[in-house]
C-alpha cells in the first residue's frame, strides 16, 4: 500500500499535527482541548505516517517505543500528585506557581498541567501501541 | 426535543441488545459499541439540554446559570476514550478468537467445550 | 499461668511438632507431654478454689462491634473436662511417640494431636458461644486430619470425609442455633446466658435454637441415627481412637448439653428429645457391638452406647441422673482410653485385631493383661472399680426417672448385661482360650506403650476405692455447674442391699449366662441384624453424597450452560420485566410535545442516526455495518456540538476516525458475514430488544419530567477559575477536581493496550 500522495501528505502533515496537538494540549485548560484530544491527535499523526511508510520505519523515526510512551504518561500522571503531598495537602491537590507575574507574559504552571501531559502521553502511547500491533500483522 | 432523544436512546439500546444476543462474535462487538453510544447519549441528555452555551468561563454576567452542565461532559469524554480502548481490545480479541478457532460462531465454542 | 498462655503454647507446639520430630526421635512424646502435664497440674491446683464455688473468667476484646469477645469461663465442669483432656492427652502423646514409630510423617501426626488438644481445651474453657463454636470446628478438623492420616487407604479417606461431613453439618446447625440463642439475650456471653435463662425459654426462638443445637451435639457425640461415623473413624491409628473417639472429642456434644443445661434444659421438650435419642443410641450401640469381631469396632459401638447413656442421663435431669452422668463420663473416659490403647498394643504385637484370631495372650504379657482386665472390670461395672459406682448411680437414676422408667430401666439393664458379656468375651477370648499360631512371639509392650493404660486403670481403681476423698472433690462442682440447685451425692462403694444392688447382681448373672451360650446368641444376633437391622447407614450416606453430586452437576449444567446469549437474555428479560412493572405502577409519563423546540436540522440528524442504526443491525455485509456505525458516530457528534459539548465533539470525531481505521484493519482477517439465527430466534431477540429499548425510552422521559435536585456541578462552575485557574470547566474536572478518577481511566487504557499488544505479539504459538 505505497501511495505517493499519502506519503507526501504524511511527511508534511506529521510535524504540523504534532505541533497542533501540543497547542491543543496547552490551551486545553482555558479553551477547547486538553490531554485526551491532544493525545488522540498525536496518535493519529503517527498512525497516518505508519499507514504511508509502514510501521517499522515509523517506529525508527520516533525512537521511543509505544509501550514506553504509555508508561511515561502513567508515571507523569502519578508523579503530578506528589508535590501536593510535599506541601502537606491531599494527594493530587493542584499546586500552582506563577512566572513573570504582573507582566504581559504571565505564565501559570501547575501540577494539573503535568497531569494533562501524562494523559496526553498515555492516550497517544496506547493508540500507537494498538495500531502498530495490528498493522504489523 | 427530549421526546426525540428519548426515542433515539431507546432505539440505540434496542439495537445494542439485539446485537448482543447474536451468535456472531463480530456483531457482539458492534453491540458493545452501540451500548457505549446509547449510554453516552443518555448521560448527555440527563445533564440537561443547553443550546449554544458551552461550559467555558468567559466572565459574562450570569453565565453560570445559563451554561451547560460540565460534569456529564467530563464523564462522557473519558467514556468515549475508554470505549475506544475497550472496542479495540474486543476487536483484537475477535481476531485472535477467529485465528485460533477458525469460527466466529460463539455457539460452536460452547459445544466444543 | 493463664488459660490463654496454655492455649497458645499448645497451638505453638502443634505448629512446631512436625519439625522437631527429626531431632527428638521417639523421645518426642515424652517432651511434648510436658505442656499438657503442666496444664493438668495447673487445673488440679485450681480445684480447691473451684470447690469453694469460684468461677474464673477472662475476657479479651475480639469483635466488639458484634458483641463477640474472646472470653474464658472456667468452672467445675470446665476443670473436670480439662483435666481429662490434658491428663489423658499427656499419656496419649507418650504412647503415640512410640506407637507411631514405623509410620511416615509422625511429626505431623503429633502436631495434629496437639492441635486437637488445644481446640478441645478451648471448647471447654470458652466463655462465649461463638468461641465455643470456633474451637468446636477446630476439633472436627483435627479429627478429620487424624482419621485420614493413612491417606493412601481409600477407607481411611472415606471415613475421614464421612466424619467431617457429619460433624461439619452438625457444626453449621450449631452455629445457627447459637445465633438464635444469642438473639433474645443480645449477647453471646455464657455469664449473660446463665444470669437469666428464662429469657430464651419464654421466647419463640427456643424451639428452633434447641433443635439446631441438639443437631450439633448429637452429630458430634454420635447419637443414633448419626452414630455410624464413629465405627468408621476406627480407621485412624489407635492413639486417635483412644483419645478423640472415646475419651474426649465425642464427649464434646455431652459437654455442650451439660454446659447449656441451665439455659435450655428443664423443659418437657428437652427431657423427651434427650431421653428418646439417648435410650435408642444406648441400646442400638450395645446391640450392634455383639456381632462385631474387630476389637476396635466392638469398643467403638460400646462407646456409642455409653454416649447414649450420657445423653439419656442429662435428659432425665434428676439429681441422681446428673450425678450419674458426671461419674459415668469420668469412668468411661478412663476405661475406654485404656482399652483402645491396649487394642493398639495387641494389634502391634500380634498383627491382628480380630478377636476370633486371638487367644492365650496372658502368658505372653501378664502385666498388660492385668491392666486391660481391670479396665474391662470397670466397663462391666464390677467392684472395686469406679465403673461399679457409676453403674449403681445409673441404675438409681433410671429407676427414679420421671417418666417411662420401666422402659428405660429394662433397656439399661439389657445394655449393661451386654457390657458384662463383652467384658467377659474380651477377657477370656483374648487372654485365655485357644491359642492361634502367631507369626512372632507376642511380648510385653514397652514402657511408653503401657504407661498410659496403667495409670488410667490405677486412677480408676483408686477413685473406686476412695470415692469420698478423691472422686467427690473432682466432680461435685461439675455437677453443680450443670444444675445449679443440685448437690453432689456422697459417693460410696458399698451402700447396702437394695434394689439397685440386686439389679447389678442380675446384670452380671445375665452377662455370664450369655457368655456361656455365646455361640447361639451371636449367630442369632447376626441373623436378626441381617434380616431387620442391616448396618446400611454408612453406605446410604455415601450413596446420598453421590446423588447430591450428580444433582449439583446437572443443576450447574442447566444454569451454567455456556451460551453467552442466553446468559445475557436472562439478564435482559429479568431487568425489563422488573422495570416495566415499576413503570406500570409508577408515576404517569408527561409528554410535552413542543415543536418549536425541535429545529428541523436536528430532527433530520436524529432521523439519520435511527436509519443508520437500523441498517447497521440488518446489514448483510460488515462494510455496510461499519459505514452505518460511522454515520451514527458523526451524528452523535453533531448532537454534541448542537448542545454545547465542544470538547466532546472534538474527541468523538477523532475517536470515530480511529475506530474506523482499527475496524478495517481487523476486518480484513475475518470471514464473511454469515447469518446463524433462524427467523424465530431473530423475532424473539427483537422482542427482547424492544422491551429493553422501550423501558430506556420511558426512563429518559420520566427523568426529564421529574424534579431534580441542585446539580453538584454548581461547585465546579463556581470554583473552576478561582481555585483551579482554568476556564474550560470540563478539562478542569478531568485534570484537577476528579484527577484521581482520570488516573484510573488512563490506567485502564494502558492495560487494554498492553492486553492487545500481548494478544497479538505473544500468543502466536497457540494452536488448537
Amino acid at each position: 500500500m505505497e501511495s505517493v500522495i499519502l506519503q507526501i501528505a504524511a511527511r508534511h502533515m506529521r510535524p504540523l499535527l504534532v505541533i497542533l496537538s501540543l497547542v491543543v494540549l496547552y490551551r486545553g485548560h482555558n479553551e477547547p482541548g486538553g490531554g485526551f484530544i491532544g493525545g488522540l491527535m498525536l496518535g493519529a499523526a503517527y498512525i497516518l505516517y505508519a499507514m504511508a511508510f509502514g510501521v517499522e520505519k515509523t517506529q525508527k523515526s520516533i525512537r521511543i517505543s509505544p509501550v514506553a510512551l504509555t508508561g511515561i504518561g502513567l508515571l507523569l500522571a502519578l508523579v503530578s500528585g506528589l508535590p501536593a503531598l510535599m506541601e502537606g495537602h491531599l494527594f493530587m491537590t493542584g499546586e500552582w506557581t506563577t512566572f513573570f507575574s504582573g507582566s504581559s507574559f504571565e505564565l501559570k504552571l501547575g501540577t494539573p498541567l503535568l497531569f494533562d501531559l501524562g494523559v496526553y502521553f498515555t492516550v497517544a502511547g496506547m493508540l500507537t501501541l494498538v495500531m502498530f500491533s495490528i498493522m504489523e500483522e | 426535543m427530549l421526546f426525540l432523544f428519548a426515542i433515539l436512546i431507546g432505539v440505540l439500546y434496542g439495537a445494542a441488545v439485539y446485537l448482543l444476543l447474536r451468535r456472531n462474535i463480530f456483531k457482539l462487538v458492534l453491540g458493545l459499541i452501540f451500548l457505549g453510544h446509547a449510554t453516552n447519549l443518555l448521560l448527555f441528555v440527563a445533564g440537561g439540554l443547553t443550546r449554544g452555551f458551552p461550559s467555558f468561563l468567559r466572565d459574562i454576567p450570569g453565565e453560570v446559570e445559563k451554561m451547560a452542565d460540565p460534569l456529564p461532559q467530563a464523564l462522557i469524554l473519558t467514556a468515549i476514550v475508554i470505549s475506544l480502548g475497550v472496542t479495540a481490545f474486543a476487536l483484537v480479541l475477535v481476531y485472535r478468537f477467529y485465528s485460533v478457532t477458525k469460527t466466529v460462531d460463539l455457539d460452536e465454542l460452547s459445544e466444543n467445550e | 499461668m493463664n488459660i490463654g498462655i496454655l492455649l497458645l503454647a499448645l497451638l505453638f507446639l502443634s505448629v512446631l511438632a512436625p519439625f522437631t520430630r527429626r531431632y527428638l526421635g521417639n523421645a518426642a512424646g515424652w517432651i511434648f507431654a510436658i505442656i499438657p502435664f503442666a496444664g493438668f497440674v495447673w487445673f488440679l491446683g485450681m480445684l480447691p478454689e473451684i470447690n469453694r464455688g469460684e468461677v474464673f473468667t477472662h475476657r479479651y476484646s475480639w469483635l466488639p462491634a458484634y458483641g463477640i469477645d474472646f472470653s474464658f469461663y472456667i468452672d467445675g465442669l470446665s476443670v473436670l473436662f480439662s483435666l481429662l483432656v490434658l491428663g489423658i492427652g499427656a499419656f496419649i502423646l507418650i504412647y503415640a511417640g512410640y506407637y507411631m514409630k514405623t509410620y511416615p510423617m509422625k511429626g505431623r501426626f503429633m502436631g495434629y494431636l496437639v492441635l486437637f488438644m488445644a481446640s478441645m481445651v478451648g471448647v471447654v474453657v470458652s466463655g462465649n458461644l461463638i468461641t465455643i463454636f470456633v474451637f468446636w470446628e477446630l476439633t472436627s478438623i483435627s479429627s478429620y486430619l487424624l482419621i485420614g492420616y493413612n491417606h493412601e487407604k481409600p477407607e481411611a479417606r472415606g471415613a475421614a470425609l464421612q466424619a467431617l461431613l457429619i460433624t461439619g453439618f452438625g457444626g453449621l446447625a450449631l452455629l445457627g442455633g447459637f445465633v438464635l440463642l444469642g438473639i433474645p439475650f443480645g449477647d453471646y456471653e455464657l455469664t449473660t446466658l446463665f444470669s437469666n435463662p428464662e429469657v430464651i425459654k419464654s421466647s419463640n426462638l427456643y424451639l428452633p435454637a434447641l433443635l439446631l443445637i441438639l443437631a450439633g451435639a448429637f452429630t458430634k457425640s454420635a447419637q443414633f441415627p448419626f452414630h455410624f461415623w464413629l465405627p468408621g473413624a476406627m480407621a485412624a491409628p489407635s492413639p486417635v481412637s483412644a483419645y478423640l473417639h472415646s475419651a474426649t472429642m465425642v464427649k464434646a456434644g455431652i459437654f455442650l448439653l451439660a454446659r447449656l443445661n441451665p439455659v435450655l434444659g428443664g423443659t418437657e421438650l428437652w427431657h423427651y428429645l434427650l431421653s428418646i435419642f439417648g435410650v435408642t443410641t444406648m441400646f442400638v450401640g450395645a446391640w450392634l457391638s455383639i456381632t462385631q469381631t474387630d476389637l476396635k469396632r466392638i469398643l467403638a459401638y460400646s462407646t456409642v452406647s455409653a454416649l447414649g447413656t450420657l445423653v439419656l442421663l442429662i435428659g432425665t435431669g434428676t439429681e441422681y441422673a446428673i450425678n450419674a452422668a458426671i461419674i459415668f463420663l469420668l469412668v468411661h473416659a478412663l476405661y475406654k482410653g485404656t482399652l483402645f490403647m491396649m487394642a493398639g498394643n495387641i494389634e502391634k504385637n500380634t498383627g491382628t485385631r480380630d478377636i476370633n484370631k486371638l487367644g492365650g495372650l496372658f502368658k505372653y504379657m501378664p502385666f498388660a493383661a492385668i491392666v486391660m482386665i481391670l479396665a474391662l472390670v470397670s466397663m462391666a461395672g464390677i467392684p472395686p472399680m469406679l465403673g461399679f459406682i457409676g453403674k449403681e448411680l445409673i441404675y438409681e437414676a433410671k429407676s427414679n426417672a420421671p417418666s417411662a422408667h420401666w422402659f428405660i430401666l429394662i433397656a439399661g439393664f439389657m445394655t449393661n448385661a451386654i457390657m458384662v458379656f463383652l467384658s467377659m468375651r474380651l477377657t477370656l477370648d483374648i487372654f485365655w482360650g485357644k491359642e492361634p499360631a502367631y507369626d512372632k512371639k507376642p511380648k510385653e509392650p514397652s514402657l511408653a506403650l503401657i504407661l498410659g493404660p496403667f495409670f488410667l486403670v490405677v486412677i480408676s481403681l483408686f477413685l473406686g476405692l476412695f470415692p469420698k476423698t478423691m472422686a467427690n472433690p473432682l466432680t461435685s462442682q461439675a455437677i453443680m455447674a450443670i444444675s445449679p440447685g443440685m448437690a453432689a451425692i456422697k459417693l460410696k462403694l458399698w451402700h447396702g442391699f437394695n434394689l439397685v444392688l440386686g439389679l447389678s447382681a442380675l446384670t452380671i448373672a445375665l452377662g455370664v449366662v450369655a457368655y456361656k451360650y455365646r455361640d447361639p446368641i451371636i449367630s442369632m444376633a447376626t441373623r436378626i441384624n441381617l434380616k431387620y437391622f442391616r448396618e446400611e447407614f454408612s453406605r446410604v450416606f455415601f450413596r446420598m453424597i453421590d446423588y447430591f453430586l450428580i444433582y449439583t452437576k446437572e443443576q450447574t449444567k442447566a444454569i451454567q450452560h455456556g451460551y453467552h446469549r442466553f446468559y445475557l437474555m436472562t439478564v435482559f428479560v429479568v431487568a425489563s420485566i422488573l422495570v416495566w412493572i415499576q413503570i406500570w405502577n409508577g408515576d404517569p409519563v408527561i409528554l410535552e410535545l413542543n415543536f418549536r423546540d425541535m429545529p428541523l436540522n436536528l430532527v433530520a440528524v436524529v432521523a439519520l442516526i435511527i436509519a443508520a442504526t437500523i441498517s447497521a443491525v440488518v446489514a448483510h455485509s460488515r462494510v455496510v455495518a461499519l459505514i452505518a456505525m460511522s454515520v451514527i458516530g458523526f451524528g452523535i457528534t453533531i448532537i454534541f456540538i448542537a448542545y454545547s459539548g465542544v470538547d466532546l465533539a472534538i474527541t468523538m470525531v477523532l475517536v470515530e476516525i480511529l475506530m474506523v481505521i482499527l475496524a478495517m484493519a481487523v476486518l480484513f482477517y475475518l470471514p464473511k458475514y454469515v447469518k446463524y439465527s433462524g427467523t424465530g430466534a431473530r423475532m424473539r431477540d427483537a422482542l427482547i430488544a424492544s422491551l429493553v429499548g422501550g423501558f430506556m425510552m420511558v426512563l429518559v422521559l420520566q427523568a426529564g419530567s421529574s424534579a431534580v435536585q441542585e446539580p453538584v456541578s454548581e461547585f465546579f462552575k463556581q470554583s473552576s477559575y478561582t481555585e483551579a485557574f482554568g476556564r474550560n470547566i470540563v478539562n478542569v474536572i478531568l485534570v484537577d477536581f476528579r484527577a484521581f478518577d482520570t488516573l484510573g481511566e488512563i490506567t485502564v487504557l494502558a492495560i487494554a493496550a498492553l492486553g492487545i499488544f500481548s494478544m497479538i505479539k505473544l500468543t502466536k504459538k497457540i494452536k488448537i
